[in-house]
């Protein structure tokens, strides 16, 4: 299938390549940099704008973060009465333990729906489980139905950011995928053109496919209710006009009160998109008889969460409300886009998330892609620690490197563990920065730099020079000069 | 008791001058200084990496040689800011409750350069010339861990001769991070070149920080690139007059 073509990104985890590695060819294509640069400013500065002018936005922050700490302090209580309330409205709940709990979930009631085709609005979680390419095995054919999921399905490729997925395409990479799928040989690249053609394309599939699939932005407990936003309108189709709708769901998905949605809705959509309210605001509770879905099923996806939730730095991981700000603002986000974390969940929170779904058994170079700069923290709106967290899974990720033995193949942890040796007694310090500048002196030129270094040295002077040792050090100098007033 | 100077390993080994230019202006401001040479380094490097219990035997070190300082001052926010914020949690996991106190105690003693001027000894006109050009690379802990806000372009507008050139997107990361730029080499060099290109497009002479790990980044690739600027930690600025005090 389309997975094994050269170029096509991968976002399994379990597969794919390290970051670093995964970075390199993109870093190498100017057009899909250009395209993740000015996408992210653009949202990015309208972001900015609607935040400015919100004089209480600190204190929605610090209303969301307590909301969402509050959530995971309760989240057992809080799904369980989610459950009872959203199966007493008429809906039916299902709990997946996994991804293939939750995919076989779908496909039984896909089976007894006889439905041999569904369509879908935009869901990172049906993504994360790997949803499209089971049902097709299945015999099921997934149709997305929002925009820039079009664009990457017909395009036969991989979301890179988790509210725009196809932010790396450009207008006219857009025009050529529509104009090949849906033979389309004279479509302009207009705004308008594209959209009346993504229009046509989808208005044959809403009415005529009965069975719908949705993830959630959020689930109320209080209520029962199911709240999804949106820009396109696409969703409320999804959601109105089939005859079963399914919604699939995180756990950590809860809110505790209707109420709690002014706070999340605000906040969500300001961070996520630079809106002061999403276009499409849909809740609905259960099934009503004669209006919408008459069947609504909910699967609740743990798929590793209650794991992080049981974490006491990492649990913070779980009050995100994927609004994606935290990729906008990040500088490495900026240079590499979403492929290269492998993952449907790219960016800083994709590099905590990420693994920790993996229960740290994959997606170990994640934590190490961030300056550690501590953009994401400033911008998210529900004031997750990442850094913090990402510092928490690095210890993590050496620990599991110290019990290895291919861990002394690598210069990185021998020059480390050599250092913490040499930082605990200032004479072994001083020795060793004796002994540094013989050894680097062999390596700066005439002009008192150093233009190549070997080893891990090599990737540092790729791109940059490094002045030569001087040949007296601070601690040197300020013992002379000690001596000297003597 | 006396304010100690914690130069940092890297500025000990890389950049003597940095502690020589800050040793002189505190100087010149009544400020005797006291050094310490059994100091090695603050565990940023590890705890940042991963190595955890590596950190931890660096920040119990710290903190058993400056128990006693009146005030520590430290020419690195990243240092800094690893004491302020990554200190506490490593003494909460470490459970010794002498060294957690003796560390809470030392805190608000531990100042990064610009704060020590500015908040401690409350000057901004340190008394120095440089008659250049000079654009301001905010680092990442300087902006986002110590909120250092405007008190480097404050100290930088009472030099005298001196002509600050604005540097757009001031607080985006220049690409170091650490070990990011080897881990990362390729990302972090990219990150590094849109900065470059910022910092150069200022017209500036100099680019000068309060990290010198940024500007060993940002001026290993302007010396790569063959361009003119040149980087200059900020205590040099601030330690030059026209007296002709060494600023290289």
């Amino acid at each position: 299938m389309s997975h094994h073509e050269a170029n096509h990104p991968i976002l399994d985890p379990t597969i794919a390549p390290s970051f670093p590695v995964a970075a390199l060819p993109i870093l190498r294509n100017p057009q899909l940099r250009k395209n993740v640069a000015h996408a992210t400013e653009v949202i990015q500065a309208k972001r900015g704008k609607l935040v400015a002018e919100k004089q209480d936005w600190q204190q929605l922050r610090s209303a969301a973060s307590a909301i969402r700490n509050h959530v995971l302090e309760n989240l057992g209580a809080y799904l369980e009465q989610f459950e009872a309330r959203c199966t007493a409205a008429g809906g039916t709940v299902h709990w997946a333990a996994d991804a293939a709990e939750a995919r076989q979930i779908i496909l039984d009631i896909l089976r007894e729906e006889k439905a041999s085709e569904v369509i879908k609005i935009k869901t990172m979680t049906s993504a994360e489980i790997q949803l499209n390419p089971f049902l097709e095995a299945a015999g099921i054919k997934a149709y997305e139905t929002d925009l820039a999921e079009i664009i990457l399905q017909l395009g036969n490729d991989e979301p890179s950011h988790i509210v725009v997925p196809a932010l790396h395409v450009n207008r006219s990479q857009v025009r050529d995928i529509f104009a090949r799928t849906m033979d389309l040989k004279d479509l302009s690249d207009e705004p308008k053109a594209l959209t009346n053609a993504a229009r046509n394309y989808l208005r044959r599939k809403f009415l005529n496919i009965p069975t719908a699939i949705s993830g959630a932005n959020f689930l109320v407990a209080e209520t029962g209710s199911v709240a999804v936003v949106e820009s396109e309108g696409n969703g409320r189709m999804c959601l109105t006009l089939p005859r079963t709708l399914i919604t699939l769901a995180g756990i950590e998905k809860v809110l505790p009160r209707f109420q709690d949605l002014e706070v999340m809705l605000q906040i969500l959509a300001r961070s996520a998109t630079g809106e002061r309210m999403n276009p499409y605001n849909s809740i609905w509770t259960g099934t009503t008889p004669g209006d919408g879905p008459q069947r609504f099923h909910v699967v609740l996806l743990d798929n590793g969460r209650s794991g992080i939730l049981a974490q006491k730095t990492e649990r913070q991981t779980l009050k995100c409300i994927r609004c994606a700000a935290c990729m906008n603002a990040c500088p490495v986000y900026r240079q590499t886009g979403g492929h290269a974390y492998g993952s449907v969940y790219p960016g800083p929170i994709g590099a905590i998330l990420t693994p920790q779904l993996m229960q740290m058994h994959h997606a170990q170079s994640l934590p190490y892609a961030s300056s550690l700069c501590g953009a994401c923290y400033e911008v998210c709106p529900v004031k997750i620690n990442i850094p913090e967290v990402l510092l928490e899974l690095r210890a993590k990720v050496t620990d599991q490197e110290r019990g290895q033995l291919n861990r002394f193949s690598d210069p990185m942890y021998i020059g480390l563990r050599i250092a913490n040796l040499l930082f605990a007694r200032a004479w072994l310090f001083h020795t060793a920065q004796w002994f540094g500048r013989i050894g680097l002196g062999l390596f700066t030129r005439k002009d008192g730099w150093i233009h190549s270094l070997p080893s891990v040295g090599a990737k540092w002077t790729q791109t940059r020079d490094l002045r030569g040792l001087p040949g007296q050090t601070f601690h040197g100098w300020w013992a002379n000069r000690a001596k000297e007033a003597k | 008791m006396r304010t100690s100077l914690f130069i940092t390993c890297y500025n000990d080994t890389l950049y003597p001058e940095t502690g020589r230019a800050v040793v002189h202006l505190l100087e010149r401001l009544g400020v005797p200084l006291d050094f310490k040479p059994q100091q090695t380094c603050c565990g940023q490097m590890h705890a940042n990496t991963g190595f955890r219990a590596e950190a931890f035997s660096q920040a119990k070190r710290f903190v058993r040689l400056y128990q006693d300082a009146e005030n520590v001052v430290i020419p690195s926010s990243s240092c800094v800011a690893m004491i302020r914020d990554q200190y506490p949690g490593l003494f909460e996991e470490l459970g010794n409750e002498v060294l957690r106190r003796q560390f809470t105690a030392l805190l608000p003693r531990v100042y990064e350069l610009s704060e020590f001027l500015i908040d401690k000894l409350g000057v901004e006109d340190v008394g120095a010339s440089f008659h250049h050009r000079v654009t301001y690379h905010a680092s990442c802990h300087g902006v986002r861990a110590l909120h250092l806000g405007d008190r480097p372009y404050r100290l930088l507008a009472k030099v005298r001769g001196l002509a600050q050139m604005p540097l757009p997107n001031t607080d985006r990361c220049c690409g170091f991070g650490g070990t990011f730029s080897v881990k990362n080499g390729d990302v972090s060099s990219a990150m590094m070149l849109v900065k470059l290109q910022e910092i150069l497009s200022t017209g500036a002479e100099y680019c000068t920080a309060l990290d010198n790990s940024c500007l060993m980044h940002l001026g290993g690739a302007m010396h790569r690139q063959f361009a003119s600027m040149k980087t200059i930690h900020l205590a040099q600025i601030l330690a030059s007059t026209d007296a002709g005090e060494e600023i290289a």
